[in-house]
C-alpha cells in the first residue's frame, strides 16, 4: 500500500495530479506559521478573562512554536534518507499522522495544563511531521516536472506559504465556536484541527503517485549534453555534504532566509515606529497581510522564473536586488514614504519566499534527481539557523540603538544596512558556485542498485 | 496537460484535485486581501 512499487502510476494518469497532492501536505503542515492566533488564548486558560497567576507565560508559549521549527529541521535532515527511499507515501502518511496526532497530544496537554505535554504533542511530535511532510512531495514533483522543477516544487512550498490564510481566520472561528464565558476553547480547537488536517493530508497521501522509471513528459526531449550547471547524474545523499557546492547553497539559503525573517516578525512594529502617527495599527495588519501574500506569490513566481533565467541567476536578482531594496528602505522612512517602503518590503519578502522555492531545484541541477529529497531535507538545517540569526539581529540592534538615544523612527537604519551586507556575502557565495566534482557522482551500478524510478 | 489526460485522469479528476485545495486557499487570500486593503484606507 505504501511501497514505492505500489504508488507508480498508471498509463494516462496526469502528472497535473501530483501538484494537488503536494498541496495537500504543505496547505497543512504550513499552519505552523499562524500558531501565534493561540498564544494569547493560552495565557488566559485558567484566568479566563484575563491571565491568572498560574495561567501559562507569552513568553512560555513562544517555545512551542521554536520547539516545532527546530524539530522540523532536524527530522528533514535526519529522515531525509528515509524519505528519499521509502517514498512519498510513506512519508506523507508519518508527516500526517505525526502532524494530526501532535495535535491531539496537545489537547492533551492544554486539557491538563501541562506545557511539557503541549511541547511533546505540537512541538515535537508535531515538528516531526512539519519536516517529513515538508520534504516529502520534493523530489516527486521533480521527477514529474523535469521540464518545469521550479514551477513544480515552487507550486508545493507556496502552499506552505500561504497555509496560515486559512489556518489563522479558521483557528480563531473554532476557538470562538468553543470557548463559553467560563471557558477557552483551545483544547476543542486542537482536537479539531489535528482530525483535519489528518484527513485533509490523507487525501494527498491517497493522490500521489511516483512517475515510471525513465518517464518523461509528452513532446519533452531532456538535453543531449549536460549544461554546465545542471548534472545528470547524482549524488548520494551524504557525499553531498562533503562537496563546497552543498555548503555555499546552505550560505546562501541562510543568508538569504535571514535576511527576510528578521524583518517579517517585526513588520509591524517597524511600519508603525518608521512613520509614527501615518501607520495605525489597522493598516500596520493590513501590512503584513500583503507581505504575506507577496511571501506565497514569490514562492511559485520566482520558482518559476527560475526555470527560464536559470538557478544560479534567479539568486544573483535576489541578492542584488535584495541589496538595493534594503538600502533604500532608510531614505524610505527620512522621506516619509510610506509607499516606497511597502513596496520595498513586499518585494523583499516575495525573494524570502522565492528562495525557498528555488532551493529544491537548485539542488536537483547540482546533485541529480536520485537524493534530491534527502538532501534537502539536510539544508533546512539553514533555515532553523536563519530563524535564530535573523530576529536576533533585527531585535537587538533596534534596542541597542534605542538604549543609546537613537529615535525610535531612525533605529533600523543600521539593521537595514547591515541585512544588505549579508546579502552581498550571499551575492559572493552563490558566485562561487560551480559544477560538482564528477569524483562525487555515484555510479551508474550503484545508482540502480537503489532501484528506484526516476 | 491534455495530452497528458486521454486516458486514465479525467478532467473531473483534476477539477476535484485542485479545487479541493483551491478553494480554501482562495478563500483565505480573499481574507487576507480585504484585511490588506485597510493599509490603504
Amino acid at each position: 500500500m505504501f511501497s514505492r512499487e505500489r504508488i507508480i502510476a498508471w498509463p494516462g494518469f496526469s502528472r497535473w495530479m501530483v501538484p494537488p497532492a503536494a498541496l495537500c501536505v504543505h496547505l497543512c503542515i504550513g499552519q505552523a506559521y499562524a500558531f501565534s492566533v493561540f498564544n494569547l488564548p493560552m495565557t488566559r486558560l485558567l484566568g479566563i478573562t484575563q491571565s491568572a497567576p498560574d495561567d501559562w507565560k507569552l513568553t512560555d508559549l513562544g517555545w512551542i512554536f521554536s520547539i516545532a521549527i527546530v524539530v522540523l529541521g532536524l527530522s528533514a535532515a535526519i529522515g531525509g534518507r528515509w524519505v528519499e527511499e521509502g517514498g512519498p507515501r510513506k512519508a506523507m502518511f508519518t508527516a500526517g499522522v505525526c502532524f494530526g496526532g501532535g495535535f491531539i497530544v496537545a489537547a492533551l496537554g492544554v486539557y491538563m495544563h501541562n506545557l511539557w505535554v503541549v511541547y511533546l504533542g505540537y512541538g515535537v511530535i508535531g515538528g516531526i511531521g512539519l519536516g517529513l511532510g515538508y520534504i516529502s512531495p520534493v523530489s516527486t514533483l521533480i521527477k514529474w516536472f523535469p521540464d518545469r522543477p521550479g514551477m513544480a516544487t515552487g507550486m508545493a512550498i507556496m502552499g506552505f506559504g500561504g497555509a496560515a490564510f486559512i489556518a489563522s481566520p479558521l483557528s480563531v472561528w473554532l476557538m470562538r465556536q468553543f470557548s463559553t464565558p467560563t471557558h477557552i476553547g483551545v483544547a476543542e480547537t486542537f482536537v479539531v484541527l489535528g482530525l483535519v488536517y489528518f484527513c485533509f493530508m490523507m487525501v494527498g497521501t491517497a493522490i500521489v503517485r511516483l512517475p515510471t522509471p525513465g518517464w518523461l513528459p509528452p513532446g519533452y526531449v531532456p538535453p543531449a549534453q549536460p549544461t554546465k550547471l545542471i548534472t545528470t547524474r547524482h549524488v548520494f545523499v551524504y557525499q553531498a555534504l562533503k562537496t563546497p557546492q552543498f555548503w555555499l547553497i546552505w550560505w546562501v539559503l541562510c543568508l538569504n532566509v535571514t535576511a527576510g525573517i528578521g524583518v517579517i516578525g517585526q513588520a509591524s512594529a517597524m511600519s508603525q515606529e518608521m512613520f509614527p502617527g501615518r501607520v495605525t495599527v489597522t493598516a500596520a495588519a493590513g501590512f503584513v497581510g500583503l507581505m504575506s501574500l507577496f511571501n506565497m506569490g514569490g514562492r511559485f513566481f520566482w520558482a518559476s522564473i527560475s526555470d527560464y533565467i536559470g538557478r544560479k541567476n534567479t539568486y544573483f536578482v535576489f541578492f542584488a536586488l535584495g541589496f538595493l531594496l534594503y538600502a533604500t528602505v532608510p531614505f524610505a522612512g527620512s522621506s516619509g514614504s510610506v509607499g516606497l517602503f511597502v513596496l520595498c518590503f513586499c518585494i523583499i519578502i516575495s525573494m524570502y519566499g522565492g528562495g525557498f522555492a528555488t532551493v529544491p531545484a537548485y539542488l536537483r541541477d547540482m546533485f541529480g534527481t536520485r537524493y534530491v529529497g534527502a538532501i534537502h531535507g539536510m539544508l533546512l538545517t539553514a533555515w532553523s539557523a536563519a530563524g535564530v540569526f535573523g530576529p536576533v539581529l533585527v531585535n537587538y540592534i533596534r534596542q541597542y540603538n534605542v538604549d543609546h538615544g537613537v529615535a525610535k523612527a531612525q533605529a533600523y537604519n543600521i539593521t537595514m544596512y547591515l541585512m544588505a551586507a549579508l546579502l552581498v556575502v550571499g551575492f559572493l557565495c552563490n558566485l562561487f558556485i560551480t559544477a560538482v566534482n564528477e569524483r562525487h557522482h555515484m555510479v551508474p551500478d550503484e545508482s540502480d542498485a537503489v532501484g528506484m524510478a526516476d | 496537460m491534455a495530452t497528458a489526460t486521454a486516458t486514465g485522469t479525467t478532467q473531473l479528476h483534476l477539477i476535484l484535485a485542485w479545487g479541493f485545495v483551491g478553494i480554501p486557499l482562495a478563500w483565505g487570500v480573499i481574507e487576507t486581501v480585504l484585511n490588506a486593503l485597510q493599509l490603504f484606507q
